[in-house]
């Protein structure tokens, strides 16, 4: 990418609150679900958001596709502000961005054939008969599915094929941007790599951006070329991956890696391990200065009371930690 | 363990039908006290029913119809549903994947892990209580004696999982059954819970059947490994030569299959071919073979759970060929 090229998904000072009632169970208030968080996507490269649960990562992407309105900040695809797109407009953009959610089952309706599934985008958009049925061949031929399967049903197959239905699907109208929402984290563990081998594919064949949204740190390693790390709304540290995986600067990112058990038991029992103690604070109550401070292992006095701004560290992420160097 | 040692759990040659399917196909483990037994395997290859039938809790549906099942030397097979509600909660435990969900959302999260105390121990509300709340602190809940007052749903994921800790430990059972404990909670959660039980099986000196199918939680805590397929054991061992030399072609391609921390990025993944199947499809023989890249004629056969290590046994006929196996 040259420094002129623009990148084809920019986010800037994203926010989505949500109003919530008092109820039985809840005090009500205000949920900061999102709360500043600004990044670029091109063409043809993979951002991750990672995070536990609650920190806002399908928050953010609901908003980039029109599913949440964000109370401040702006949405920009190809330079086009597309914040508050309505009507035909947003569906339009559905020929762009398209968005694959974790549950396969729940995304396909059980009564329509893989053939009405994959095609149902195409007849929205005019296509006649005859090119929706040689597109539909071509796209189950591209996420390695056999033609025999277009007549049956959801039931007939595997988790994992599921998901490369649901993945040729939102290809049919050859989108730039595919948000992946846990696309791999409902499948059994013998499958993940299959389906994880077709996106790296596509991307590559496609020169699709990807916003990819996961909580199994290995996989973001191996897929995305940034990640942003999240927390109660906000952006602790965000970086090129390597960088991220190598030389974490925010006590938070580092915990998060040493938390993830590694497959080998001679490396993981002599691995140090920071082990975080409570837990994530409830959204309606966030602790008034770093979001972080209840959990941090090095927090100071300042922590409870300022927002630490993001800002570059030595290893050249950027971390919002008054710590960081 | 010297030879004259009795096992905490042994056991031998278990098999459980539903409906026409054989669920768990002679399936055989064994257990000391202080010991950390993982068995791994991917969701319906029968953890959970080989678990649920050591404590009398199989679902109507499923019979045991061969095998045997000995708790401290004991047959438990035999006994009836008051005997095993006796060892239930007292002698063995079993702890669950949802927390919330296992807990009664109606009653006080103390009274749950003193319940054990009064009815296999016959303690007094009071005696209870202070054991609870000490048992509490133990697991790491802080200010115990307020939580013990709080009910299941205003505690969250990896508290409730604390509660059911603690409610199943107790009474100090020799052994503790860990269904998955973790899969439910985010990673610094799931680590607490690891440490947690790492620290507990010094000093309760349970033995712990831990199911999971994260090979990372398996490198972390087990002192010996089970890896389940379609119901049977297909290689058992110590938990360093499962990792580091496998020799069963599902367990080494599991782990090939894992992006690691350390891997290249963006390569190509081994991945296994096909799908899981399930259980009214198993194959004959192998049920690994229709997956299988060494698959030949020899695999319609069965192959048995044969020696191939120190403590470490594979069932392939063709385990001498998978380290080659790239
Ligand atoms: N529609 C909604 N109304 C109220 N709160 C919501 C809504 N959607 C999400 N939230 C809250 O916003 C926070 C972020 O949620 P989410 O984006 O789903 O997190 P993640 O995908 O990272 O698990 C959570 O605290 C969640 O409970
Ligand atoms: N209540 C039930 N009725 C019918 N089949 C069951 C029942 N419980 C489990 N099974 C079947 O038994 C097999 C093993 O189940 P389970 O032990 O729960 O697997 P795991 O814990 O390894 O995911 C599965 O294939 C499942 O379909
Ligand atoms: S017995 Fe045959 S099919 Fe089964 S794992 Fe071994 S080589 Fe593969
Ligand atoms: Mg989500
Ligand atoms: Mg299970």
């Amino acid at each position: 990418m040259t420094a002129t090229a623009q990148p084809l998904l920019q986010v800037r000072d994203l926010k989505v609150h949500f109003k919530l009632r008092r109820g039985v169970g809840t005090p009500g208030g205000l949920v900061k679900a999102v709360d500043g968080i600004s990044f670029d996507v091109a063409a043809g490269r993979t951002v991750a958001l990672v995070g536990e649960s609650g920190c806002g990562k399908s928050t953010t992407a609901y908003a980039v596709i029109g599913l949440e309105q964000p109370t401040d900040g702006k949405v920009l695809f190809d330079g086009r502000d597309i914040t508050h797109l309505r009507g035909s407009e947003r569906a339009n953009l559905a020929r762009d961005i398209q968005i694959v959610f974790q549950d396969p089952s729940a995304a396909l309706n059980p009564k329509m054939s893989i053939a009405d599934s994959v095609s149902e985008p195409l007849a929205i958009a005019g296509w006649t008969r005859n090119d929706r049925r040689s597109r539909i061949s071509e796209l189950l031929d591209r996420v390695g599915l056999p033609a025999a399967f277009s007549e049956r049903l959801p039931s007939a197959l595997s988790g994992g094929q599921r998901q490369r239905v649901v993945i040729a699907r939102a290809l049919a109208l050859s989108p730039r941007l595919l948000i992946l929402d846990e696309p791999v984290s409902a499948l059994d563990v013998s499958i993940r790599s299959q389906v994880l081998n077709l996106l790296l594919e596509l991307q590559r064949d496609l020169d699709l951006a990807y916003l990819f949204i996961s909580h199994d740190l290995s996989v973001v390693r191996h897929l995305a070329d940034e990640a942003m790390v999240l927390y109660l709304g906000t952006v602790m540290e965000r970086g090129p991956i390597d960088l991220m995986f190598e030389a974490p600067q925010h006590p938070y990112t580092k915990a998060l890696l040493s938390a993830i058990p590694l497959p080998d038991p001679v490396l993981q029992r002599k691995r140090e391990k920071i082990i975080l103690t409570g837990d994530l604070p409830s959204p309606l109550s966030p602790p008034p200065g770093c979001p972080f401070v209840s959990r941090c292992p090095i927090r100071v006095e300042i922590c409870p009371t300022a927002r630490p701004e993001l800002r570059t560290t030595v290893s050249g992420t950027e971390a919002a930690c008054f710590l960081t160097r | 363990m010297s030879v004259t040692d009795v096992p905490v759990l042994a056991i031998d040659d278990l098999v459980i039908d539903i409906g026409g399917n054989r669920i768990v196909d002679h399936v055989s483990l064994s257990l000391g006290s202080g010991r950390i037994l993982a068995i791994v395997g991917e969701s319906g290859c029968g953890k959970s029913l080989t678990a649920l039938s050591v404590l009398g809790l199989l679902p109507k549906a499923a019979r045991i119809t061969g095998g045997e099942i000995r708790l401290n030397g004991r047959d438990l097979l035999p006994l009836g549903e008051a005997a095993l509600s006796d060892i239930r909660g007292n002698e063995a435990t079993i702890i669950f994947q949802e927390p919330v969900a296992s807990l009664n959302p109606l009653m006080r999260v103390g009274e749950q892990v003193e319940e054990a105390l009064r009815l296999h121990r016959g303690l007094s509300a009071n005696a209870a209580r202070g054991e609870a709340i000490a048992m509490m602190a133990r697991v790491g809940i802080p200010d115990a004696s307020r939580r013990a007052r709080q009910y299941p749903f205003e505690l969250s994921g990896g508290m409730c999982q604390r509660i059911m800790i603690a409610a199943a430990l107790i009474c100090r059972p020799a052994l503790l059954i860990a269904d998955e404990p973790t899969t439910a909670l985010d990673v610094t959660i799931q680590a607490q819970i690891l440490e947690l039980m790492r620290d507990l099986r010094g000093d309760v000196g349970s033995a712990i059947v831990l199911i999971t199918h994260d090979m990372g939680v398996v490198a972390d805590l087990a002192d010996d490994v089970c890896v389940m397929y379609g119901g049977r054991i297909v290689e058992s061992g110590p938990v360093e030569p499962i990792f580091a030399a496998p020799r069963h072609p599902y367990t080494k391609l599991l782990l090939a299959t894992i992006p690691t921390l350390q891997g290249q990025r963006k390569m190509t993944l081994r991945t296994i071919e096909g799908m899981v199947p399930s259980a009214e499809s198993w194959p004959d023989g192998c049920r690994f073979r229709t997956r299988c890249p060494l698959a030949d004629e020899a695999c319609v056969a069965t192959p048995p759970l044969a020696d191939v290590g120190p403590g470490h046994a594979a069932a392939c006929w063709h385990s001498a060929d998978v380290e080659a196996l790239a």
